[in-house]
């Protein structure tokens, strides 16, 4: 039977990533001083499914290189070897590497040996260095003397006719599930097989326990047959019985043989050898010749690669209220279609309460398969500890990194594309934020830093806060900057909110030097153009010597927009609601015309440029083209706001977002389209696109 | 048809172990750990079961043990799934009751191959 | 049994058919008739309102809902600039898919009529001529001779990609 293993491999790299990331998390939670064993054990069964896994799935590399640390992980785990920090760095190190290589496997690409070879030096040197304290080490240097000779015996190397076994099981044999009939089965497939029972240990009936085996046999098969394949049909209960066995040979002598056979004495056998020491070996010696020099520069381009298909793994309960929902709607459906089939008037209200509860239905099926894609964040939060740890201990500063509200749940492509911008924030705060221990000292601080990374739902929104008491951002030094930037004026007035948002602008850069930490050439500019790309806004909040918090504010979901339908004409338009702040007539006397500079409202003495929809859309069907007879739609995106100038306010909605690119192109000032309730597509409207085609 | 019960945490190894049998025609039901497999046992009755050793909430060993207490299980024929080639862990599976094992890595057909061992 | 043989004669007659000849769908603009391959045809369908998007060449007349994905819809007429035609519930829309990169995107074309699936056999396919500044020739792939009337056969891609539909370009 041929199985294709290729179908496992998905499922076998995504449990084998979630086990690294266990494993990391658990290395990175070890306190040296009072190691919790369960932990240990945690970490030691990931590697142990890794490698076992890999085994089978015929990834060798890949389970070579897990048995090393499944090896240092089970000293460990017993007791053998002292846990130090250097050898968990050595894991965390072999973690990452593992994680590359699985990486590379996964997409097909190239796994850097050389990488791999410099870890598994790392773990062997980490091995052989602090022998464990007792030597059954596998890898003491004695364990590599060949196999032993003594597992076959000279005496085989002659022609073998066939064995004489004497096999006497214990009482218990049968409780351990074996079967002597079994084992008959197999030598009877090797060859002849006779066998002779021995009822002698058979108490009377009355002694008899029926679950307890008092038979002995004497076996003898005829055939040229190997040792090593009578032990495999008895490797299982070898100690659940006595167990003699000698060769027959083809020799003039095999009469004599056979009969002394007979009176052989019953000793247990045992033969058993650590089938792994040579292999190791070879490998050890191996990864020690090509030990690399290099470092690992490359690392960042082997992350970088592009995962393979992306798959979701779903709660099964999410799964079952989903289907119960199919179920009901399924009802719903049958009832209705009963109803149409024999519709009379007076069945009115029947049809009208079996259309409500279809929409009733149909709207939590909605939420229930919306419900499907949502992730905790902490598949976001989870990397950041081993951030903080490397940073911490590269710095020689002391962070505590704090994570809060972890199980709140955001839609996965939030998720996906919230990660990069979050780990410079954090990297930020780690690296710029929290002072050295003695300058924290010295400010009467404790030496530790904190940092909290927390997400809260906050109506429609996911809020997530990257605090630091750090040193906090310097208003002085921020407006200095600028202005030798050229980015503002020397004369210009600024809020201490305007001042934060400094470091939001593009080529604003408040490190003094480029670390290999923080520099890495990306700016909160782009930070925050991301964040907006996702619909969401970014604010930040500091105080000097006190430390900062930046807010981050997402959409829940990108798939699901609450939405408010405007009219233009017969066309329909659809506004993210959270992006209108009031819709008002306006009147003649607010208006301002500025000769090319467009129109302008006054809006608490604050004046806003109007964009005529039916204008930059050219609508034909407007209903009016005054200014006072339509509706203004104030407006904010990304900063900017602004007064749209509408025939009508429609009915508020919430809409599933489609991509118009997918079968078509991007459209300026349309962010993506709907399909409304009569079948129709309606367009999602971009205010920052919409402004960009009013300044055209 | 009888019918085993697949035990392993790694989903990976659990989906590999019960598509081979269930391609041999044998009914398969899989539990993710120990307990997971305790209860499931106690639920409905299995012809062999095959078990992965290092699991969280009950290993393979304590599973093994607890099932020989039960009375349907006594002569169940119960295999672990182990990477250990050193004799520890078989000896302590061994004790706990288990009829025997098969070393990891091993392919479909070599799990086959034993399942056929025992169940005849 | 005999239902085994006849079913493989067959498929022997098709693969005959495959290796030697296209089968083109026919439809006509004016007075001029084109085809494109059977194969990039999804569904024909009757015309129906569109939504109107902004600040588009007016022969992108807008998107429909197919079936839940968003469709634009382009008429050929005007894209040929063959003249605007007035819209009835006999007009035609013709689905196509189109190939881009590694997606398959899916496009509706306003036709007047689709007239007919026609047989083409490879070899009787000649190439294109220059027609001068009427039509571009670039999404024209050659020329065929079906009972006497010149069809005209599209380049279902190449005529997506010169419509800037391929995503990337957002002129």
């Amino acid at each position: 039977m041929s199985i294709d293993m290729a179908q496992f491999h998905q499922v076998f790299f995504e449990e084998s990533f979630e086990g690294l990331d266990a494993m990391e998390s658990g290395l990175l939670n070890l306190d040296l001083g009072d190691v919790n064993v369960e932990d240990i054990n945690t970490i030691f069964r990931a590697a142990h499914s890794i490698k076992g896994g890999s085994g089978t799935f015929g990834f060798t590399a890949v389970s070579d290189f897990t048995h090393v640390m499944e090896t240092l992980l089970d000293e460990m785990r017993d007791g053998r070897r002292k846990i130090t920090q250097p050898a968990v760095d050595v894991l965390l190190g072999s973690v990452d590497c593992l994680r590359d290589m699985l990486q590379s496997i996964q997409n097909g690409s190239e796994v850097d040996q050389s990488d791999v070879a410099e870890h598994k030096l790392a773990l062997d040197n980490e091995l052989n260095n602090a022998v464990p304290s007792s030597p059954t080490g596998r890898h003491a240097p004695e364990a590599s003397a060949p196999k032993s000779a003594a597992v076959l015996p000279a005496e085989e190397a002659e022609q073998i006719a066939g064995w004489v076994i004497a096999f006497s099981p214990h009482l218990h044999l049968l409780k351990t599930g074996n079967e002597p009939v079994r084992m008959f089965r197999e030598l009877a497939a090797l060859g002849q097989l006779t066998t002779t029972v021995d009822l002698q240990g058979v108490p009377d009936l009355d002694d008899l326990d029926p679950e307890e085996c008092h038979l002995s046999w004497k076996l003898r098969v005829l055939g040229d047959i190997p040792e090593a394949e009578i032990d495999e049909i008895f490797d299982w209960v070898e100690d659940d019985c006595d167990l003699a066995k000698q060769p027959i040979y083809k020799t003039s002598t095999s009469s004599a043989q056979t009969q002394v056979s007979a009176d052989i004495a019953i000793k247990p056998v045992t033969n058993i050898v650590p089938r792994e020491i040579s292999s190791e070996f070879a490998s050890t010696s191996e990864s020690e010749s090509n030990a690399p020099e290099r470092k690992s520069g490359k690392k960042e381009e082997v992350k970088a690669a592009p995962k393979g298909s992306s798959s979701i793994r779903v709660d099964t309960s999410k799964i079952d209220t989903l289907i119960n929902m199919v179920g009901e709607l399924v009802i719903t459906q049958s009832m209705l279609s009963l109803l149409g089939e024999h519709f009379e008037l007076n069945k009115l209200d029947q049809l009208k309460n079996g259309l409500s509860q279809l929409e009733r239905h149909t709207r939590e099926l909605q939420e229930s398969v919306m419900n499907i894609r949502m992730l905790p964040i902490s598949f976001v939060f989870s990397r950041f500890p081993r951030l903080a740890h490397d940073i911490s201990s590269k710095l020689g500063k002391k962070i505590e990194l704090k994570l809060v509200g972890e199980h709140t749940e955001v839609d996965k492509t939030v998720v996906e594309l919230l990660s990069d911008p979050l780990v410079h924030l954090v990297r930020n705060s780690l690296d710029h934020g929290i002072e050295m221990p003695n300058v924290r000292l010295a400010a009467g601080k404790p030496e530790t830093g904190t940092v909290t990374l927390e997400a809260y739902h906050r109506g429609g929104n996911i809020v997530i806060e990257v605090t630091d008491d750090g040193k906090g951002l310097d208003k002085d030094k921020l407006r200095a900057k600028a202005i030798e930037k050229g980015l503002i004026d020397p004369e210009a007035i600024l809020s201490d909110k305007q001042t934060y948002e400094l470091i939001f602008m593009p080529g604003f850069s408040t490190a003094e030097k480029l670390t290999d930490i923080s520099g890495r050439g990306v700016g909160m500019d782009v930070v925050r153009r991301n964040i907006q790309a996702l619909g969401g806004n970014i604010e930040i909040l500091s105080e000097l010597g006190k430390g900062s918090t930046i807010s981050i504010h997402l959409p829940l979901t990108l798939a699901i927009l609450d939405g408010q339908s405007i009219a233009v004409g017969d066309e329909t338009y659809i506004l993210p609601l959270g992006s209108i702040i009031e819709s008002l007539h306006v009147k003649e006397d607010r208006l301002n015309r500025v000769a090319g500079k467009g129109e302008t409202f006054l809006l608490r003495g604050q004046y806003l440029p109007i964009i005529r929809m039916h204008q930059i859309f050219n609508v034909p069907t407007a209903k009016t083209t005054k200014l006072t007879e339509g509706l203004i739609v104030v407006v904010e995106g990304q900063g900017l706001r602004c007064g749209l100038f509408v025939d009508d306010l429609l009915g508020q909605q919430q809409v599933v977002i489609k991509s118009l690119e997918a079968n078509y192109r991007r459209i300026e000032g349309v962010s993506g389209a709907t399909i409304l309730g009569d079948g129709s597509v309606a367009l999602i409207l971009d205010i920052p696109g919409l402004v960009r085609l009013a300044n055209q | 048809m009888a019918t085993i019960l697949a035990v392993d945490d790694s989903a990976s190894m659990r989906q590999m172990v019960a598509f081979t049998l269930k391609g041999a025609g044998y009914n398969v039901v899989e539990a993710v750990d120990g307990a997971d497999a305790l209860n499931k046992a106690k639920a409905q009755a299995f012809d062999c079961v095959v078990t992965d050793v290092n699991m969280p909430n009950k290993d393979g060993i304590e599973l093994i043990r607890d099932l020989r207490a039960l009375p349907n299980y006594k002569f169940t024929p119960m295999l672990m799934l182990t990477t250990e080639a050193g004799t520890d862990k078989k000896q302590q599976g061994k004790d706990a009751g288990a009829t025997g094992w098969i070393v990891k890595p091993f392919n479909p057909d070599q799990l086959l191959k034993t399942i056929k061992k025992v169940m005849g | 049994m005999s239902e085994i043989i006849e079913l493989s004669i067959t498929d022997q007659q098709d693969a005959k058919r495959l290796d030697t000849s296209l089968q083109f769908l026919s439809f006509t603009l004016g007075q001029e008739e084109y085809g494109v391959d059977i194969l990039r045809v999804q569904e024909i369908r009757s015309w129906e309102p569109v939504s109107r998007i902004p600040n588009v060449p007016a022969y992108e007349k807008g998107v429909v809902n197919l079936r839940g994905a968003i469709v634009p819809i382009i008429d050929l007429r005007e894209r040929f600039q063959l003249g605007h035609s007035d819209y009835s519930p006999l007009t035609v829309v013709v689905v196509l898919q189109a190939r881009m990169a590694d997606k398959t995107r899916i496009i509706g074309v306003v036709v007047d009529s689709v007239s007919d699936v026609v047989d083409v056999n490879k070899k009787s396919i000649q190439s294109a001529p220059n027609f001068g500044a009427k039509v571009s020739t670039e999404f024209i792939n050659g020329l065929v001779s079906v009972n006497g009337r010149m069809v005209m056969l599209l380049d279902v891609d190449k005529l997506l990609k010169l419509d800037g539909l391929d995503g990337e370009d957002e002129s």
